[in-house]
């Protein structure tokens, strides 16, 4: 009866990361002026839900062993699209939901084709689809503006049972609905082998390629789940250039955090969420600690270059200098 | 008991790659309910075959016929799907799944449209439970596990797939005796339950045991097939290589040197729970053996030894002269002079990708340089006496190196290392997979830089190599050394009744015995 150490091993990344959020949260609500109250509550998850969106599409494409540089890119493109599209009537706001969802699918299963049949290193197709990505949003909405449904914008940011965090019930939802069918399910299962050893996943009649294609794409489709939330937050529809890289990084940043390996077939959408949420907490705890913002950026790097050692401190204990290598 | 159709029929089969012509119009017909032993040298056309056979390569010509209709394969899943399953050299395992999740990999269970994990887990029991391998936890990942026990898993996996053939190519090669014992026995039971079964080894004894049908194979065609039993051994390595078989060992030296110091020498080495008290000493011209079941410490000795482990208790003298070697490169330093030849020759010994003249330079290039810059003509007469020396055959010097067989291969690790004059070489399993041919030259290799004064510790996990090369062989048994065999004491009854510690009665209190 020692099955619970095998869950434990598999599930030490994210455990340590969800840690790693719980720690840094309590430190930044308790010296928040206004304690641990719903509201506080509410505007982190909104911050937090932004990149933990994005943050899930990059652990989809990192446990293939690639590396999807372009999410960033659909994000801010999503977003430009959604400030035209999701207004209007209800019927015509859902139809919007759906042609953004849709977009999102578009990019990321273009990645993946890319990738997988034109035989492109991920890192190089990415930066290429990402730029075009980024071109069409520019054209869209070459200054920031446009709008959306204002009330369902309201809904999905406001709280249920004025307590919880609607975004917060909408990422449970998401997770429900695309990250545990997907691990769960062959395509999934095929992904994880890819990433692993694609070699030995081949030779196993794995399903190497629809496996991979489906984690580029519905990469895209989170990815575009976060435009659509960073709509709903603004109001408006931006092509902010230097917001989309750095949601690119710090999806990469939450990844690492989250226990998802970047060598490919290990790690957990859900591990990478609280990698997001406890990324975000750094910039909140400057805030509460009356730091100057401009530190924030210093901050961030020096907690992820913390956090990436935690991981070599591993290598300290190995004792076969051979393992390093592995 | 043979029926009269056979199961699988190939004819005619050819292929290339490039200019080499690995199979010539090759024949083979596999019957159920019986074992076929397929031998011959590496680059022989076996390797290539098997490959045709389950979908991983498609034939220049030739067709191949499944109960009578006939078949080709897109891709390993397909032969699967058709019933051939085979048990590669190289692992299909991946290593950060679990083991249930690698046996069930190529056809999950499933419920909802989801992987059904219970039903994964009970099948993966079950499967490990048929290969005799119910040790393994079907939760635990494959990459924390030892390469016996991953092998274990990959027969699992193969038999989870319900084949009716099935294809085992080196597939003992890591497995401890034991574990050799039991497939043996799934082996026999599979064949009268009616599976066809293809097997492919280096080892005649296995082959004895087992083989109802053997065909040769030689150069690229079958040479010869036959009733297992009905050619002695002496006849059938005389198909595989083709020319008279003489002795394959050189003549071991009278008596074993002694007087100085030892060249190597250990003091009660410990190392985690792997090693323990391991006292040994190598003298300069000596072979000394490593023996014992396979991952009883031994290749933690020679890691031990080349420097690669951390928190080593005890005490390694070189010449008499304590020395601490904190890593590779300070143990192929002048005034230790250590080579290890490396047991897995893809990952620790070769970068595949680069080409033959480079692989054999990087562990000599500070002997070759001055002042930071290769002298190309010096590299290059060092070069050509070593592939004269060990006969390396390769189409040039500049071509990669993973393009050679896997014999020429290893002879390019060893004369890497040969460059550097070393005067202590440690082999790990230096024969592992490759072809009769090359194995016998490489025993005359070590013989020869022996008599030139090198000390060798050698480990094999082939009884046949310890007896014929080692002047001296030390038994391993749980990190420990059981037992010391000296010249005519070597025999295959003393290696395995200490391998598997049967003289246990005098076995001490305390030594680690986790069991």
């Amino acid at each position: 009866m020692k099955d619970w150490r095998y869950w434990l091993a598999e599930q030490r990344g994210t455990l340590l990361a969800l840690g790693i959020f719980i720690v840094m949260f309590v430190i930044y609500t308790s010296n928040h002026p206004a304690g641990f109250t719903a509201n506080v509550v509410q505007t982190a998850a909104n911050k937090g839900v932004l990149l933990a969106f994005v943050a899930m599409a990059q652990t989809l494409v990192v446990i293939t062993a690639g590396i999807d540089l372009s999410v960033g890119m659909i994000f801010l493109l999503t977003n430009c699209l959604a400030s035209w599209l999701v207004v209007g009537t209800p019927t015509q706001t859902a139809l919007g939901v759906v042609a953004v969802l849709a977009i999102g699918l578009l990019c990321g299963a273009i990645n993946g084709a890319i990738v997988i049949y034109g035989r492109l290193q991920p890192i190089v197709a990415t930066i290429a689809t990402g730029a075009v990505y980024y071109g069409i949003g520019l054209l869209l909405r070459p200054f920031p503006g446009g709008s959306v449904n204002e009330d369902l914008a309201d809904a999905l940011t406001g709280r249920v049972f004025s307590v919880v965090p609607a975004s917060l019930v909408v990422l449970l939802a998401i997770v429900l609905v695309i990250w545990v069918p997907f691990s769960r399910s062959v395509l999934g299962r095929a992904a994880y082998a890819a990433g692993s050893s694609e070699t030995a996943a081949y030779m196993s009649g794995v399903p190497i390629r629809r496996g991979k294609f489906a984690a580029y794409t519905l990469a895209g489709l989170l990815a575009s789940i976060g435009g659509l939330f960073l709509t709903f937050f603004t109001y408006t529809g931006e092509a902010a250039y230097a917001s989309g890289n750095s949601y690119t990084l710090f999806s990469i940043a939450a990844v690492v955090l989250g226990g998802v390996s970047l060598f490919g077939g290990k790690g957990s959408a859900i591990g990478a969420i609280f990698g997001a949420l406890a990324f975000r907490t750094i910039g909140d705890l400057l805030f509460v600690f009356d730091f100057d913002p401009l530190w924030q950026p210093l901050f961030q790097g020096v907690i992820l270059l913390v956090a990436v050692s935690l991981g070599a401190f591993a290598l300290f204990r190995v004792r076969n200098r051979l393992e390093w290598f592995l | 008991m043979n029926s009269a159709v056979p199961l699988l029929r190939m004819e005619g089969i050819s292929k290339r790659y490039g200019g080499v012509r690995a199979l010539e119009k090759a024949e083979l017909s596999v019957e159920a309910g019986s074992i076929h032993a397929i031998l011959g040298e590496n680059g022989a056309g076996k390797s290539t075959l098997i490959k045709i056979m389950s979908g991983v390569v498609a034939p220049d010509e030739g067709r191949m016929t499944l109960d009578g209709r006939e078949v080709s394969f897109a891709s390993p899943g397909a032969a699967n799907k058709a019933g051939i399953v085979c048990i590669f050299q190289e692992l299909s395992l991946i290593p950060e799944l679990s083991v249930a999740d690698n046996i069930v990999i190529s056809d999950p269970p499933k419920r909802f449209g989801m992987i059904d994990r219970r039903a994964q887990r009970r099948i993966a029991e079950d499967a490990l439970a048929r290969a005799g391998a119910d040790d393994i936890h079907p939760l635990a990942l494959v990459k924390d596990l030892p390469l016996s026990r991953r092998q274990m898993v990959e027969i699992a996996k193969a038999l989870a797939r319900k084949p009716r053939i099935l294809i085992l190519d080196e597939a003992t090669s890591a497995l401890t005796a034991t574990d050799v014992s039991k497939i043996f026995g799934v082996l026999k039971r599979l064949r009268s339950e009616g599976l066809a079964l293809l097997y492919i080894s280096h080892r005649m004894n296995e082959i004895a045991e087992l083989a109802d049908q053997c065909t040769v194979f030689r150069n690229g065609r079958n040479v010869a097939s036959y009733e297992a039993g009905s050619k002695s051994d002496n006849e059938v390595v005389e198909l595989m290589i083709g020319r008279e078989y003489s002795h394959i060992f050189p003549p071991k030296p009278a008596a074993a040197p002694s007087g100085a110091a030892p060249r190597l020498e250990a003091r009660k080495l410990s190392w985690a729970d792997r090693l323990d008290n391991i006292s040994l000493t190598v003298r300069a011209g000596e072979v000394v053996g490593l023996g014992g079941l396979d991952g009883q410490g031994q290749r933690e000795l020679l890691l031990a030894f080349f420097g690669v482990l951390r928190g080593l208790s005890g005490e390694v003298l070189i010449d008499g002269k304590p020395v601490a070697i904190s890593s590779p490169a300070a143990a192929r330093k002048d005034g230790i002079g250590m080579a290890l030849i490396p047991e897995d020759r893809k990952t620790e010994g070769l970068m595949l990708p680069m080409t033959v003249r480079e692989n054999l330079s990087f562990a000599a290039l500070d002997r070759l340089a001055k002042g930071g810059i290769i002298d190309r003509a010096a590299e290059q007469r060092l070069i050509d006496d070593m592939v004269s020396l060990l006969a390396i055959k390769t189409a040039g010097l500049d071509i990669p190196v993973g393009a050679l067989s896997g014999g020429n291969q290893q002879k390019v690790v060893i004369a890497k290392w040969l460059m550097r004059q070393p005067r202590i070489i440690l082999l790990n399993d230096p024969t592992r997979g490759i072809d009769v041919g090359t194995k016998q030259e490489i025993y005359q290799l070590m013989r020869k830089l022996a008599d030139a004064g090198a000390a060798i510790l050698f480990y094999s996990t082939d009884y046949d190599e310890l007896i014929g090369c080692c002047d001296r062989v030390l038994v391993l048994y749980d990190g420990a050394v059981k037992r010391e065999l000296v010249g005519a004491e070597i025999t295959e009854r003393a290696l395995i009744s200490s391998a598997l510690n049967i003289h246990g009665e005098e076995s001490p209190v305390g030594l680690g015995a986790s069991a």
